[in-house]
């Protein structure tokens, strides 16, 4: 009979580890929810410096480049046009906006634009720029070499910074897509960047 | 068979229940701790009645009456929490807990003690989260969907009590869902194989199996907005690098199966109450089973149907629009296998038949509307508006309510050994049944009219069809307190009930008397053909 | 007995509910047809979808019904024993799924013409603001851009019954988003602050704006009016009241809207150049405080803290006037206080802090546009 006890306790047991791996499965949905954003780009995310994924888009680089060695003039009168936007989140001070709205590309092509940001408020602020493309299919053949993005922009009050673009719009580009919009939305990152630093001075010394 | 509860509590065993008010702390019976769910679903269903009529009494008229914006978004968020985590779930884990044991002829629930804890953090939880409403900036505001970044950057400062809350409700489900899978595969009486269960003990094994798949993702997205309110990560903050659509796949990946969580459980009442009053058996009894398994089964690859506006690219928008079609297949099957078994019986239409007629009616509507939601071009119209509020309440008012109503007259002669009052279960019914309908139909009109959900005040068009709402709100809302008259009037006296109490009525819970003794089947029974389902 | 008297009131109540929506002004009811090609095919499912339904529920309700009438015990009926038939039961899964892959060809039909990606006329930007929208025009001049803020008119007197409400209760803007007819326009959706939605029923467009993120629609319009639309995504406290108003007009009109907006925003160099006096700054100042700030901060400067704190007699507007600017210029970073440089001119910020110094009992300094325009270093 207490075999039978057993029996219920292994069955409770079982059950209870499918719970615990369900818990970490849901913090596993974030990265894998990144991967395939970064793949697919759903959403019209693009990626990052520092994701996995930027090794593939390296690697799309290189071989867009090699490939335009290979046969130069390949498709050389397709234009696309990427629209670019530039907008703060609602508590971020600065001014900011693209060098130009519109450029007309060559798929294949390096591209390079800028965007201007004045810092207005009275103290230095951190900012992170966060890119999004619509539409979002697009995301996935937009190339980035050099991005503001990329990094954390640190302006003190009254500083200005043209802030530089590099990118290849790849030639697998659909054709049905003309036109790209690709928007930064600048965040004020100042508090956890500075609490970051306070915690590794406090560690430190 | 009965030394796995023996070892559990000796002390009690072959002796009635304790006295006084620590039998029921203390109580590891299955038949206590589901009276004690069953009360505090009904006090929680009561609460949330409240907020949904200072709701309705604020939507009566255009313009701002009674209560501000703000406090009005309190309510929304308050009333959907308490209802779904405070009033259907408890309801129906309290029903698994008096009748699973019974029903597969096992003396207890497998795990008694655990099954005490679980019971008794609710109580916690629930006062933690009604204590918001006292507290500085007021209560959650931001829906029961608590979408990211409203409920992380600009959530009041409860938000963290909210999270607690959640984290012990999740707890909660969890373990009395473990105790629930184990007691149906380990103390079911010999020769009962599993497709001779009763089909509430199927949806209920299959119920438990999706709460122990999605309660933990809940509590992984509430730590997540836990950890981004108080420890500085950014999953949902765009600005880190987290992104707020996420908040809203993983929430929806928990939320989806949570819908089915709350329905599966009355499909098997329904599934008990129809074959008896019609004096015939279940139709297609094995593909019951299969459809419980395969709506189970699809509740987890349709998730992102609550998010067609949020801007997924098309392919995603079609898949996800054709795996939600897909559910009106195995929910059809059912509704058609309902109507199967009251074809050609012998019917009569006492309150628990009513109920559950109802059910089938009033759940195949809100199965309509569901599928026209389907629709994502469709979708863009309807989303967010009073026609998802009608569609949804549609199939968990007329839906899991009526069938925990029904599941109360039905069995509430066995719980206490007196026939309930018929006369009142019937005006009861009568009185819910068209306060219902009055209440959400006409918010299917509205709502395709163009009233977003979710707005204190609305444009003059709608003036009309909300103050019938709100009618329907009260007459329905103010009916229920006959139903809890009724339930206690049936504890005090009444005529007495026969230990089968329905001439149709069929499984080893009918075999024992009424009112049923603290300790049943202590040793386990013989299940003859005649019990059997399936 | 008693039983049929009740079932018969069953079947009497749909009945009822038919008749009285039939009487009802049903054009209003039901989903509007809108003004563009998309709208008419949604219209169009939404009837297919509706129509599919009311079949299928009469024949399903219809057996209960029959069913009901006739199979009681009443009558003296003895239960049949079936309790199974492999047939029916295959018949009654595969036929939904003929209904259903009949109801999914033209859903996919109209779900592709909704992801065009063709080039469009007119690009507008939407930014979601708690609670009001920004419409920026894009174009390739930053010059020749027009963007302005549209919020909801409706005064409060009327919210809070203390007038009558007046035709287009809740569904008023100061300013209408303008567009010309028969033009493809695309919809550019973003938010800065939580997640919005930006919804035209008359032209089947609904889009999330969610902060970070850019989303596209697009309409062509058929037909000059003025639509009226609403957010549709809970958005914080006054998610009920930030309306959307479209205006569609012939392409001349449209034209001469382009160029008088265009106007107007060159001639802000010449308002904030000026010397202003207090009176002007005071009168602009109490328009601009209750377009945009009265919501939180309420009319009489009593605020609703916790969330938005007082402004008459205490805090920021009679402490030092630089920290007032810079709160009201630059936002208040974990709050819900934006940064409005980027959405009042210099003239209107000025105008609103001179007003927040001097008004509800405060006595304090006056500021003039032009300081301002300094600060954010206008163009």
């Amino acid at each position: 009979m207490s075999e039978q006890k057993n029996k219920a306790n292994r069955t409770a047991i079982k059950l209870l580890s499918v719970a615990c791996g369900m818990f970490v499965f849901g913090f596993a949905l974030v990265p894998l929810y990144d991967v395939i954003c970064d793949v697919t780009g759903l959403n019209g995310k693009t990626s990052g410096k520092t994701s996995g994924a930027a090794y593939l888009q390296g690697q799309a680089i290189q071989e867009q480049l090699v490939r335009d060695q290979e046969e130069p003039g390949f498709d050389d009168d397709r234009q696309v046009t990427i629209q670019f936007l530039a907008s703060n989140n609602a508590s971020m001070p600065w001014e900011f906006r693209p060098a130009s709205r519109t450029l007309k590309v060559q798929p294949g092509k390096l591209n390079m634009t800028t965007f201007y940001a004045r810092n207005i408020a009275s103290m230095t602020i951190t900012a992170q720029a966060v890119p999004s493309v619509t539409p979002s299919r697009a995301a996935r053949y937009l190339h980035k070499t050099e991005c503001f993005c990329f990094e954390q922009q640190r302006l003190a009050s009254g500083e200005s910074l043209d802030m530089p673009l590099r990118f290849i719009i790849d030639r697998d580009l659909p054709e049905d897509i003309t036109t790209i919009t690709l928007s930064y939305t600048l965040y004020d990152i100042t508090q956890p960047v500075n609490d970051e630093l306070a915690a590794y001075q406090g560690y430190k010394f | 068979m009965s030394a796995v509860i023996e070892v559990h509590h000796h002390d009690d065993h072959h002796h009635g229940p304790a006295k006084g008010l620590m039998r029921w702390v203390f109580t590891t019976n299955h038949k206590d701790i589901g009276t004690l769910y069953l009360w505090l679903s009904l006090s929680m269903f009561l609460l949330g009645g409240c907020f949904a009529l200072v709701i309705r009494a604020e939507l009566f008229q255009p313009g701002l009456q009674i209560i501000e914006p703000e406090f009005f978004n309190q309510m929304i968020t308050l009333h959907g929490l308490v209802m779904v985590f405070g009033a259907v779930m408890p309801a129906f884990v309290g029903l698994a807990n008096w009748l699973v044991p019974m029903m597969i002829g096992a003396p207890d629930m497998a795990l008694p003690r655990m099954n005490n804890y679980s019971f008794w953090i609710l109580p916690f939880a629930f006062a933690m989260l009604a204590s918001t409403l006292l507290m500085d900036g007021g209560a959650p505001n931001f829906g029961w969907t608590f979408y990211a970044p409203l409920s992380t950057d600009q959530g009041p400062p409860s938000t963290t009590f909210f999270i607690f809350a959640v984290h012990l409700m999740g707890i909660s489900s969890i373990m009395g869902s473990i105790n629930i899978i184990v007691t149906i595969l380990n103390l079911r009486a010999p020769g009962m194989t599993l497709m001779q269960m009763p089909l509430f003990v199927w949806t209920w094994l299959i119920t438990a199996f999706l709460l122990i798949a999605v309660m933990p993702v809940l509590a992984g997205v509430v730590t997540m907005m836990l950890m981004d309110i108080h420890f500085g990560t950014a999953f949902f903050n765009a600005g880190g690098g987290g992104d707020p659509v996420l908040f809203q796949h993983v929430f929806w990946f928990f939320g989806h199966p949570e819908v089915y969580i709350m329905i599966l459980p009355a499909f098997g009442v329904v599934s008990a109450i129809i074959p008896t009053f019609a004096r015939k058996r279940l139709f297609g009894y094995p593909s019951m089973v299969y459809a419980t398994a395969s709506i189970a089964f699809l509740s987890f690859i349709v998730w992102a149907h609550h998010m067609f506006t949020v801007g997924i690219p098309i392919a995603g928008e079609l898949y996800f629009m054709y795996a939600t079609m897909l559910i009106a297949i195995p929910t059809g099957v059912k509704v058609f296998n309902w109507i199967a078994t009251m074809w050609q019986g012998a019917m009569t239409f006492e309150t628990p038949m009513l109920f559950a007629i109802a059910f089938v009616i009033l759940f195949t509507i809100g199965g309509f509307s569901g599928l026209m939601l389907a629709i994502v071009p469709a979708d863009f119209q309807y989303h967010d508006t009073y026609f998802v509020v009608a569609h949804f309440h549609y199939v968990l008012v007329p839906g899991s309510v009526f069938s925990i109503m029904a599941a109360v007259y039905y069995w509430l002669p066995k719980w206490t050994g007196n026939m309930y009052d018929e006369t009142l279960g019937k005006t009861h019914f009568w009185l819910s049944f068209i306060g219902i309908n009055v209440l959400f139909f006409p918010q299917h009109f509205v709502g395709l009219a163009g009233m977003p959900r979710r707005i204190p005040d609305y444009a003059l068009q709608f003036a009309d069809y909300n103050m019938m709402s709100s009618v329907g709100a009260f007459l329905f809302g103010f009916s229920q307190l006959l139903f809890v008259f009724i339930v206690i009037k049936c504890i005090k006296g009444g005529k007495k009930a026969t230990d089968r109490v329905w001439e149709g009525a069929h499984g080893l819970e009918w075999t024992i008397p009424s009112p049923a003794p603290y300790h049943t089947f202590s040793t386990p029974p013989r299940l003859d053909r005649q019990e059997a389902h399936g | 007995m008693n039983t049929a008297k009740q079932c018969k009131w069953l079947f009497a109540l749909p009945l009822l509910v038919f008749v009285s929506v039939a009487s009802a002004d049903w054009s209003a009811l039901n989903m509007r047809e809108g003004v563009t090609e998309i709208s008419r095919q949604v219209y169009g499912l939404h009837m297919i979808m509706l129509g599919v339904c009311v079949v299928i529920g009469i024949f399903v309700f219809g057996t209960m019904i029959v069913s009901m009438l006739m199979h009681r015990k009443s009558l003296g009926v003895v239960p049949a024993t079936f309790h199974d038939s492999t047939a029916i039961e295959i018949g009654w899964t595969l036929a939904p799924i003929v209904i259903l892959v009949i109801l999914a060809v033209p859903a996919t039909t109209t779900l592709n013409a909704m992801y065009d990606a063709s080039d469009s006329d007119i690009d507008i930007e939407v930014r979601g603001l708690q609670w009001k929208w920004q419409y920026t025009y894009l174009n390739d001049d930053p010059a020749k851009e027009i963007s302005f803020i549209s919020s909801l008119l409706t005064p409060e007197e009327e919210i809070y019954n203390r007038a009558p409400k007046r035709e287009h209760y809740l569904l008023d803007v100061d300013n209408e988003l303008v567009i010309p007819i028969n033009k493809r326009v695309r919809f550019l959706i973003t938010s800065a602050d939580v997640i919005h939605a930006w919804w035209v029923p008359d032209f089947a467009v609904k889009k999330d704006a969610i902060p970070g993120f850019i989303h596209e629609a697009w309409t062509v319009v058929e037909q000059t009016g003025i639509y009226r639309g609403n957010c549709a995504e809970l958005c914080g406290k006054d998610h009920g009241f930030m309306p959307i108003v479209v205006r569609a007009v012939e392409e001349a009109e449209y034209n001469d809207w382009v160029v008088e907006k265009q106007a107007e925003a060159a001639s802000v160099f010449e308002i904030v150049g000026k010397q202003w006096s207090e009176e002007e700054l005071m009168a602009e100042g109490e328009k601009v405080y209750s377009q945009t700030c009265a919501v939180c901060h309420q009319p009489n400067g009593q605020g609703l803290p916790p969330a938005f704190p007082a402004l008459a007699g205490q805090g920021l507007s009679i402490g030092p006037l630089d920290a007032h600017v810079d709160v009201v210029l630059n936002g208040k970073p974990g709050s819900a206080m934006q940064a409005f440089s980027s959405q009042l001119n210099a003239a209107q910020l000025a105008a609103v802090i001179t007003y927040e110094r001097n008004s509800w009992g405060n006595k304090g300094e006056s500021i003039q546009p032009k300081k301002i325009h300094e600060m954010i270093g206008g163009q």
